[in-house]
């Protein structure tokens, strides 16, 4: 049967299809919907952790203990998981574990464009790279083969249009997986030194067993038509080159990025007089050619930041650009916002108006650095708020008094709470406010361990956020509502104010979940102004028309934060 | 046939994601080989968003450059605007006449440009504005705009009407079936 998928959803239908059965991820786009996809098939189960780095520990127990298991995150989740990977390596698998690994050359929902191909070198793990999403579903069953027959964790790297791509594929049965027997074997998986040792041997060999998989692999495909141009790419890249190029080049397409295969490169560029290398990100194919003495064009041309397209590569190797009209009026950007209605407004609002410095971290709160609040003056990665602001305390106490980290409650699940217990242990007194919206709200809704359900939906044990932080050692906790600005004020003052460290609990369910109930649209009534103090907060809802505030009621959903800023009465 | 081309465009929120969905699943019951692109995740919140549809006998890359869209169908005027450069010469923009404006104009940085319809005109685009957000209300919600659309699009591709129907039939809720039906015959007969 032929269907429309995602690619994530295809990779899903591959898991399901190959026989997989213990799957654990954090959700990070581009990689989320693998998880979400997979979790639908009764057969396999799903979770959501609280971080990358134990997804990956439970797929290789689950691999340990003989399932064909799995793990997905986001490229940036990869150096979270960074650790168990590099020793599981080491261990190799029992039952197969794949990876999926999800790019985001171009950034469309990422802090850095980091390229994963790295990890799987400097890890010695082999990568495979699919271009679409028949290709993801097949690739995920091969890598399944690869990690059962070289005994070795699989990555299959995705990148956000393979990802978020829908093409056709051809839907086939669940196969069957017995558990593999379990049988204890401390050489091989109780990674100390005498062990290890050994290990890396076997790791090494492994390597040169995986270049002759690659040299003969289907996955490593040559089409070979007339001319004296030769192009080897990979993924996504190899579609834009095609749409660019068609016919009137020859292609090694590299379905598996590492190891990279060295007969086949070598033999494949004496045929052309010039061989291009076109790859997104960074020039790992590149750098491996030159290593093999051939002489490539590659990142000269394409460089190595954001995405390609069939229409760079038409411009760099043919010289021509598409025709196109554009107005002549500028038009002005439409950056993400914080929705109508979203419980972080109030925060970010008292935070600006007070001049607070704020430490920030991922998540749709991050948009609270954006006009016109720009309540945000750091954001580096996952629980980096809470860290730093305690090293930016240490280093300027005086700011204690003036400074803030403000972390979602999914992200201080994910790492939050290590940097929560360094406040407490080695003493600075700073604030935290963490912003508990109930769930896990950029990558579109998914549970976690505060919000009393799991991947499934059923009812799960609820962590505590209260009890939680009093526990790491922080004696002031206190919960506050966002929507009432008098009382967040008060309690971000006040705790600023003290020489202790605290929490603030901001809580209020994100005003997009489905169970939460919407006050009828406010309206604005002949008092207003126009001082535009409503407009302050950024509201998507609210704008000037005729010189006069107005609110839209298609988007506005009555959370009132506007209602008691306006000194006029002017919103009802 | 040669690849074509669809843009959809618009505002996080307003459903183009639906969109691209119906067509895609209509254009696959046509045979055609399809590719539907999006983009998730942080674009989502109110940004601009835009999805690419691609079908054909045979397709490869799942995104659209500019000069390349034969037909944009846009959610908002402004987007209209944003995507104009992506048009084929000789292709069809369908826009809905609503506004949303984005927090810089909110903001009072930059200005909302007013006379994009006649700035289309004086370009000889083609283009088809479209009450999509009353004819939506009329149907019983606002957020089937996109569907009205649909109902638009409909018109202007030579696919039977009961084959829209099947895709919307599949890709929407049991629940809000009736009043998608509604805001896509009210798109159809707009045009």
């Amino acid at each position: 049967m032929k269907k429309l998928m995602l690619g994530n959803e295809a990779f899903a239908r591959g898991l399901y299809e190959a026989g997989c059965k213990v799957v654990s991820s954090y959700p990070g786009t581009p990689s989320t919907e693998i998880t979400e996809e997979v979790a639908k098939y009764e057969e396999v189960y799903a979770e959501w952790a609280p971080n990358e780095k134990v997804a990956m520990e439970v797929a290789i127990g689950a691999s340990m203990a003989g399932a064909r298991s799995f793990c997905g995150m986001k490229h940036v989740g990869l150096n979270v998981a960074a650790d168990p990977l590099y020793t599981a390596s080491y261990t190799g698998v029992n039952g197969g574990l794949v990876i999926a690994v999800a790019d985001d050359p171009g950034m469309h929902s990422s802090q850095n464009e980091q390229d994963s191909r790295h990890h799987a070198a400097a890890s010695k793990v082999p990568m495979l790279e699919p271009s679409d999403s028949q290709e993801v579903k097949d690739f995920v069953k091969e890598a399944y083969r690869i990690s059962e027959e070289y005994d070795t964790p699989v990555i299959v790297r995705m990148s956000t249009r393979v990802a978020h791509s829908q093409s056709v594929v051809d839907v086939c049965e669940r196969e069957d997986i017995p558990l593999k027997e379990y049988v204890k074997n401390p050489q091989k998986n109780v990674m100390m030194p005498a062990n290890a040792r050994g290990r890396h041997v076997f790791v090494e060999e492994r390597t040169k067993k995986l270049i002759q998989e690659a040299e003969t692999s289907i996955l490593n495909k040559i089409e070979m038509n007339d001319g004296q141009i030769g192009v080897i790419t990979s993924g996504t890249t190899y579609l834009y080159a095609k749409e660019a190029l068609g016919d009137s080049v020859s292609y090694l397409k590299l379905g598996i990025v590492n190891p990279l295969p060295s007969y086949i490169i070598r033999s494949f560029c004496k045929k052309f007089e010039t061989v291009y290398v076109i790859e997104e990100l960074d020039d790992i194919i590149e750098t491996q050619c030159k290593k093999l003495g051939c002489d490539v064009i590659g990142k000269e041309l394409f460089g190595f930041i954001g995405e390609l397209s069939q229409s760079i590569i038409k411009e760099k190797i043919k010289g021509v650009s598409t025709e196109y009209t554009a107005l002549q009026t500028e038009i002005p950007v439409r950056p993400p916002v914080m929705c109508a209605g979203c419980p972080h407004r109030g925060v970010f609002y008292s935070l600006a108006k007070n001049k607070i410095t704020v430490s920030g971290d991922i998540g749709c709160y991050t948009l609270g650095a954006a006009q016109p609040l720009c309540a945000m003056d750091t954001t580096v990665c996952m629980g980096a708020s809470i860290s730093g602001l305690h090293g930016f305390n240490k280093a300027r106490p005086e700011k204690e008094k003036t400074s803030v980290a403000v972390i979602g409650d999914s992200t201080f699940m994910h790492s939050g709470m290590t940097g929560l217990v360094n406040i407490a242990y080695n003493s600075t007194n700073s604030t935290v406010i963490i912003l508990d919206n109930s769930i896990t709200g950029m990558t579109g809704h998914q549970q976690n361990p505060t919000t009393g359900y799991n991947l499934k939906g059923d009812v799960a044990a609820k962590v505590d956020l209260e009890a939680l932080c009093r526990a790491l050692g922080i004696e002031r906790v206190r919960v506050v509502d966002p929507y009432n600005l008098a009382e967040t004020e008060k309690a971000i003052l006040e705790e600023l104010a003290v020489e202790a460290p605290s929490v603030i609990i901001s809580r209020r369910p994100c005003a997009l979940l489905k169970y939460v109930k919407h006050n009828p649209p406010l309206k604005t009534n002949e008092k207003c102004k126009s001082c535009k103090a409503c407009l302050k907060l950024g509201c998507p809802a609210i704008s000037i028309k005729g010189g006069k505030a107005c609110i839209d009621h298609t988007l506005c959903v009555g959370c009132g934060i506007c209602k008691e800023l306006c000194k006029f009465d002017a919103i009802e | 046939m040669d690849t074509k081309s669809i843009m959809i465009v618009g505002v996080g929120g307003q459903g183009s994601l639906l969109a691209s969905r119906i067509i895609g699943h209509v254009l696959l019951m046509q045979g055609y080989e399809v590719k539907v692109s999006e983009v998730h995740g942080m674009s989502q919140r109110g940004g601009s968003v835009v999805t690419y549809v691609k079908y054909g006998d045979k397709v490869y890359s799942p995104v659209v450059e500019k000069g390349e869209a034969d037909l944009i169908v846009s959610f908002e005027q402004l987007e209209a605007a944003r995507s104009l450069p992506y048009l084929k010469k000789g292709g069809t923009i369908i826009t809905s006449t609503q506004k949303l404006d984005p927090m810089p104009v909110i903001t009072g940085a930059t200005k909302y440009p007013e006379d994009i319809f006649n700035q289309f005109r004086d370009l000889g685009i083609n283009f088809i504005p479209v009450n999509a957000l009353q004819l939506a209300e009329e149907a019983g919600s606002a957020k089937a705009s996109n569907v009205v659309l649909m109902g638009v699009v409909s018109t202007k591709m030579d696919i039977d009407k009961e084959e829209w129907l099947k895709a919307i039939e599949e890709c929407v809720p049991a629940k809000f079936l009736e009043l998608n039906k509604k805001a896509f015959e009210l798109g159809r007969e707009c045009y």
